[in-house]
Formats: structure tokens, sequence, C-alpha cells
């Protein structure tokens, strides 16, 4: 199941990262997010980070909204 | 998460007016879209049609019982995500097996099963690569890594799955009246929107990249019912905070080091080719399928079950003649009732009569 | 030192199971009915009664925020609890595996004493017995309990009618994940502790304002949806919640997320799912927050007509769906 909860960065040694969520921190692999640094924020999936998250992107979204007269 | 005026969107979707068809191609979508009680909202006008999203689902009759078979080698040990579990095979389920003395262990990540083997190094551990784009480069590096640490007691079976290739097959089948995709928001965080171009390119198709909450897919829909609108064919990507047009070039560049792209069976879609990935020679001694040559005679689906027209949009889970009846979560017929991101298992934890 | 374990000979009714109950249950459990020691214990019941069975099988024993014992005595008092009715007495069958250590015993024993007193419940008979080594998982406890019904008529959900207010203790799924990563340390850190505990004392505190409770459920096994699908079906009412005024620690949230599962089906052990009627939810929300056991209580939805006999959910985005019992297990999966 594909899991779209962000969750952030709080420690980094090598490929393997602790990521920190509602409290829980998990072990995770950055082998496909080398640029991650503590603080971002990444979309893990079984155990790997797949996608770091663009703050501008997701200011972008609201811009559409903003658009299409969604949100004032 | 968005902050959003859901009503809003949906105040706007319906002054649209809009008449449309959209299928969405991915498990967690399908049941996202079941949870929140999201297609009561939207117009009579715009209907939602599940495609063949769930890895599982789709995974052919004789992969689950090869797979089955494998659990019952001495000396194995088969490592799987939880859902393969309660699949029912021709003759059985991995549960079954479980409980008759089969050692089947359920991991969360791929690389648990480097750890299984090193902890059992006198059995051979297999494990069960099911999943599209957005798993396969997980089994890819772990694969990578079983061979640089030389473990020798750890295969994969690999049933790895491609999504653009099984929606051309659809497409060409011409079963269902579509009008645009959801497209899924994990597998393009990995491949990017440009391998779904081909909708535009190919069948004048819009398709948009949706995230996973229910405000997403709710925004997704105002985009393409909006490009419908509009008469334009576009793929859009509403999902920007994590997915990129080129999508994530290390995850591409593992999957490329370690698979090659061959036909693979799809239930519901049959043979279709380049939509399956194989090991590479260099990976070989990691494929399971050469370790442990099985053959697998008699593979067959129970005959009344409906998941391949399920798989295809042709028929909505309530309207399979055995949804709820004979098929339910706890006597499955089929995976689609049993997958966590089946079909007819969304339909029946959460869309039955309210 | 080596440390004392438990032996087949525990078992065998000699001297090694008088020294089991002598030195270490009745120490714990002084009462007059258990120190006699009979094959029954003699009682005096002071009015109309419930009596419940449970058998615990928790893996692994000891968990963060409690453990079997705890569990056992929580378990039986939370089901007497549900029918308002007042704990009495108990009674505690101990299956022993060959090699359980005798230390983990104690605690187990001293934890259930430590429970029973909370409640005033005494444990007034029981048993013990040993299986060999493999044939039993440490340490599994069937217990029975006794109480005196305090509510008439008993809550029951022939008493739930339209209008009625849907109320919840405190936060759903804190047990079932507590549990799950004391078994499996799934995640590296988690900060959460089972719900576990005994809520006579929460429910008594409703019944001495003079409420009246039209139906009471724990949501154990299966979890709140379980809970809410069975009550409609009895009932033959509907039971719609909503889905944000469910309280669920973000933690619990968070491990849901990763796992793959649903907080509304996870199993709880020191929460209630209490109805009652329109006029008196605030009143029952009010006395359920000021007790410790019930600070986080929340009015979380309301009693339909209809449909007929179903649970409801209303979803964030404005949507209504069903909520099914729980059907199989929840096992993590992954795409």
């Amino acid at each position: 199941m594909c899991l779209g909860v962000p969750v952030k960065i709080v420690e980094i040694e090598g490929q393997d990262a602790l990521v920190e969520s509602g409290g829980l921190r998990q072990k995770i692999r950055l082998d496909f997010v080398p640029e991650a640094q503590i603080g971002d924020y990444v979309i893990v999936h079984a155990g790997f980070a797949i996608a770091l998250l663009e703050k501008e992107e997701a200011l972008e979204t609201l811009e559409l909204l903003k658009d299409a007269d969604v949100i004032p | 998460m968005l902050s959003l005026e859901t009503n809003k969107v949906l105040e706007s979707i319906a002054k649209m007016d809009v008449s449309a068809h959209f299928m969405e191609v991915c498990g967690t979508h399908t049941v996202s879209i079941a949870r929140s009680g999201l297609k009561k909202l939207l117009p009579e006008s715009i209907k939602l049609i599940s495609g063949p999203g769930c890895p599982v689902c789709v995974t052919s009759q004789s992969d689950i019982d090869y797979a089955i078979a494998l659990a019952r080698q001495p000396g194995v040990i088969v490592a799987t995500f939880g859902d393969m579990v309660r699949v029912p095979g021709t003759e059985t389920s991995l549960l079954e097996t479980k409980a008759s003395g089969g050692k089947v262990e359920v991991v969360y990540s791929p690389l648990d099963s480097l750890n299984l083997a090193g902890a059992h190094p006198r059995e051979q551990v297999i494990f069960l690569a099911v999943g599209f784009e957005t798993t396969a480069p997980l089994i890819a590096r772990t694969v990578q890594l079983a061979k640089a640490k030389g473990i020798s007691n750890l295969s994969f079976l690999i049933m790895h799955k491609l999504i653009p290739p099984a929606m051309r097959q659809l497409l060409q089948m011409k079963e269902v009246k579509l009008d645009g995709f959801l497209l899924p928001g994990h597998v393009c965080a990995v491949i990017g929107s440009r391998p779904f171009l081909f909708l535009k390119e190919e069948f004048g198709l819009p398709g948009v990249v949706a995230g996973f909450e229910a405000e997403d897919i709710l925004l997704a829909l105002f985009m393409l019912a909006q490009q419908k609108k509009e008469g334009r064919a576009e793929i859009e990507i509403q999902y920007r905070r994590v997915v990129r047009q080129e999508g994530n070039p290390n995850a591409l560049k593992a999957m490329e080091e370690v698979f090659e792209v061959g036909e693979a069976e799809w239930r519901g879609l049959g043979i279709i080719p380049h939509s399956g990935l194989v090991l590479r020679q260099s990976f070989s001694d990691f494929d399971a399928r050469n370790r442990f040559p099985l053959e697998i005679k008699d593979s067959r689906e129970y005959p009344l079950c409906g998941c391949g027209e399920v798989l295809r949009g042709v028929l909505a889970p309530q309207e399979c003649p055995l949804f709820g009846t004979v098929c339910t979560p706890d006597s499955p017929v089929g995976p689609c009732m049993v997958s966590s991101e089946g079909s007819c298992a969304a339909a029946f934890h959460y869309e039955r009569e309210t | 030192m080596k440390k004392e374990i438990i032996t087949l000979a525990h078992g065998s009714g000699g001297k090694p199971t008088q020294d089991l109950i002598e030195n270490h249950i009745l120490p714990r459990f002084g009462n007059p009915a258990l120190k006699q020691l009979l094959d029954s214990a003699l009682l005096e019941c002071p009015g109309r009664i419930a009596f419940t069975s449970d058998a615990f099988t928790v893996r692994p024993i000891f968990f963060p925020g409690g453990d079997i014992g705890k569990l056992a005595v929580s378990g039986s008092v939370n089901d007497l609890a549900a029918l308002a009715a007042e704990p009495l007495f108990l009674s505690a069958s101990f299956i022993l595996e060959e090699g359980l250590e005798i230390g983990e015993l104690d605690e187990v024993l001293e934890s259930m004493s430590k429970t029973c007193a909370e409640t005033g419940l005494a444990l007034v008979t029981g048993d013990t017995k040993v299986v060999e080594k493999g044939a039993g998982d440490k340490l599994y406890i069937a217990s029975s309990a006794i109480g005196i019904r305090r509510q008439n008529p008993d809550p029951h959900p022939s008493l739930i009618s339209p209008g009625d207010a849907i109320l919840i203790t405190g936060p759903v799924g804190d047990h079932e994940i507590a549990v799950l990563q004391a078994r499996e340390h799934f995640f590296r850190e988690l900060e959460l502790e089972s719900d576990c505990a005994p809520l006579w004392p929460l429910i008594k505190s409703l019944l001495a304002a003079g409420l009246k409770v039209k139906a009471m459920r724990d949501p154990t096994r299966g979890g709140l949806a379980t809970v809410l699908a069975e009550l409609a079906r009895a009932s033959r009412l509907c039971l719609q919640i909503e889905e944000s005024r469910v309280p669920v620690k973000s933690s619990v949230l968070a491990a849901c997320e990763m796992l793959g599962l649903d907080p509304l089906y996870l199993a709880c052990e020191g929460r209630m799912v209490i109805i009652v009627s329109e006029e008196s939810a605030q009143e029952a929300l009010t006395i359920l927050r000021a007790h410790p056991l019930g600070a986080q209580a929340a009015i979380i939805g309301e009693v339909l007509e209809k449909p007929e006999g179903r649970a409801l959910l209303s979803t964030r985005i404005g949507g209504r769906r069903i909520l099914a019992p729980l059907s199989g297990e929840q096992l993590p999966r992954i795409c």
C-alpha cells in the first residue's frame, strides 16, 4: 500500500536514516534520495525513502486552488 | 496535509456539468476513495472506475501457485509482504501452508529478507517480489546488497509488473469507455509522469497524477474534469509536492541495473509484452525460478471468479454474482476480495449500501 | 545466581504446587475465602449478579503499560463494568509453561494484586497447571469474574434510541500498537503504553451521578468499529460517528500509516464505548473527563433511526461509509 504521510529525517548515518512521525521513530534507507538532509521530509515505502518533499511544490498546489477560485 | 475547502471543490466540479468516466489504476487510490465516501459526493455524471491497480490481484494464478509450492519445499522460508498470505491459489494459500508446517514470514521491507537469510544460514530464503514500479527499485537495491554481501541462501521470485503497458492493453481492448485517468502517485514518484504521455498521444486522453489523501484525489478529479470540459488532453501533476516529471533518477538507475523488461502474464489481461521485470543475467543466481525450477501443473482460477473483469473495469465489484455471498474477505474466491488493495475488498469493507 | 523456574513438578499437585500457592499466590491476595483453600470458594452475593469469563494469551506477557496479569484483571473488570456491574469476585487459572521464570510469575501476580486492589476485586479461587516446554507460550491466564448489577434496568442494546449520544472514554488503539511494538519491534522508538486499565471506577462515577447508561461495550478485539457494528445490529438502529471526532494519539496514527493498519479496528483494553441519552451527553462527558481514566473522553457520534442495523462513519471530507465488523486479521501489509 502506498503510504502517503511524509516523515521527517532526524538522524543520518551513511545510507541509513532515522525518521520521525507523530512521536514514532523508524529506521529507513536513503539510497534513492542521497541529497536528503536532516530536517527534510521524505515519503517512505517499505523501508526506503522514495521521494523528497519540495516545499515549493506544496505551495504551487495552493496557487492552483486560488486560480480556480476554490480558495480566496 | 492539504487543508482545503472540499465543499468548494465539489461545487466547482458540479458547476462544470461534465459527464465522464475516470479510471484509477492504483490500489491505494481505490481504498482511499472508498474510505472517504468520495464517490457519492461527486455529481452523478462523473463515474469512478477501478482498474488493474492492485499488484497482488494482477498476479497470475500460476505465479501464486508457484509461490505456494515454494513454501512447501523442505528447508525453504518464504518471505513476503503480508498481502499475499491469504490469496487463494488453485488448491490452497500461503496461510494454510503456514498452518500446516510451511515456513512463511511476513516482512515489512525486502531488506528484512537479508536479515532472515543471515539468521537462518542452513535454510533457503525466498522473497516474493510483488509490486509495481514503486516497489521494484527497493527489490533491485536489495538484490544488489545480497550480491555485494555474498549472501548465498537468498533468492527472489520476481513478479513485478509495469503499469503503462497494462493501461495501453486495457485501452486497446476497448471494453470500457474512459475519459481520463487518475495516475498513481508513488509509481510516478519513481518513473515520473512522462511514461504516461502515450495516453495523450495515442488515445487523446488526459491523466492527472494524484496523491493519496481524499483531498488530493478530489483536487485531481477537479483537474481531470476541467480538462474534459475544456477539451484538453494533458498529463498533469496534482501531487506536485512529491512527483516530478522525470521521476526519481536514483530509483530508476537501480531498476535499470538489476532488471530488464520482459513479457508478463496479468490476471484479467493475459500476457502483455514488455510489461514485467526479469532479473538481468548478472543477477540470475538470485532468481528463485532458476534455483527452484518447479513445474506448476493445472493452475486455474475459480471458474466463476469475476476478478479478471473487475480488474479491467468491466465489472464493478458489487456486480460480480459472487460478491458478498460466496466471496467475502473471510472466504475469498479471488485475490480482489482479500488483498488490502483489492477493489472487491474495498467495496466490501466500505461501500456496501449506506 | 540461577533463576528459579517452573518445572513439571509444580503442576503435579504435590509439595511444589502447594509452595507455589502458599508462598507466591496467597501472600498477594489476602482474603478470607481464598485463604481457606477449599475446592470451592464459599461466598455471599448481596444482589443480582453478572458473570463473565475470559482467556488471555497476549504475547509478549510484559509490554509497556502492563502485563498479562493486569490485562486479565482489567479485561474481566471491564466486561462486568460494561454491564454496570460492580466487580466482586475473581477466579484465575494459570497455565504455566515449563521453564517460565518464577520471578516473572511473581511480577504478574504482583500486578494482578495491585489491579485487584484498585477495583475492590477479590481473587477467591483458581488453579495452576503446568505444560511441557513448547506446549504453552510462557503463561496463559483464564479468568472469570462475578459482579453485582448496579443499574436497573441493566444497560442493554434494546435501550438505545434514536438521538442518543455515542461516547468513547479515550483514544483508540494504544494497546494493540504497544503490544505489536513489544512483540515485533517494528519501530526504532515508540513512546506508547497500552491503555490497559480496569474501568469500574470510571463507570461508577457515572452511575453515582444518577446517570442512566443505555449500553456499553469495551472495544477489545476488532476495535471501535466492530463494537459499533455489533451494537447497531443488536439494537437494529444506526450508529453514526464522525471520523474527525474519534480521539487517536498521533503516535498510533503514525504507526497505522506505516503498517497499513486502521485505528478504528485496533484493540483497546482500557476504553469503553458508552451510549447515553442526548440530554445527558454533556454531563456524562464532564464526569468522564474529571476522572484520570476518562481524561480524553469524547462524544463521537449519535444514534439514528436508519439505515437499520448499520454502523456508519461520516468522513473528513463529508462523505459517509459503513463501518463493517473486522473480517480476518489485520496483518501489516504493503504494496
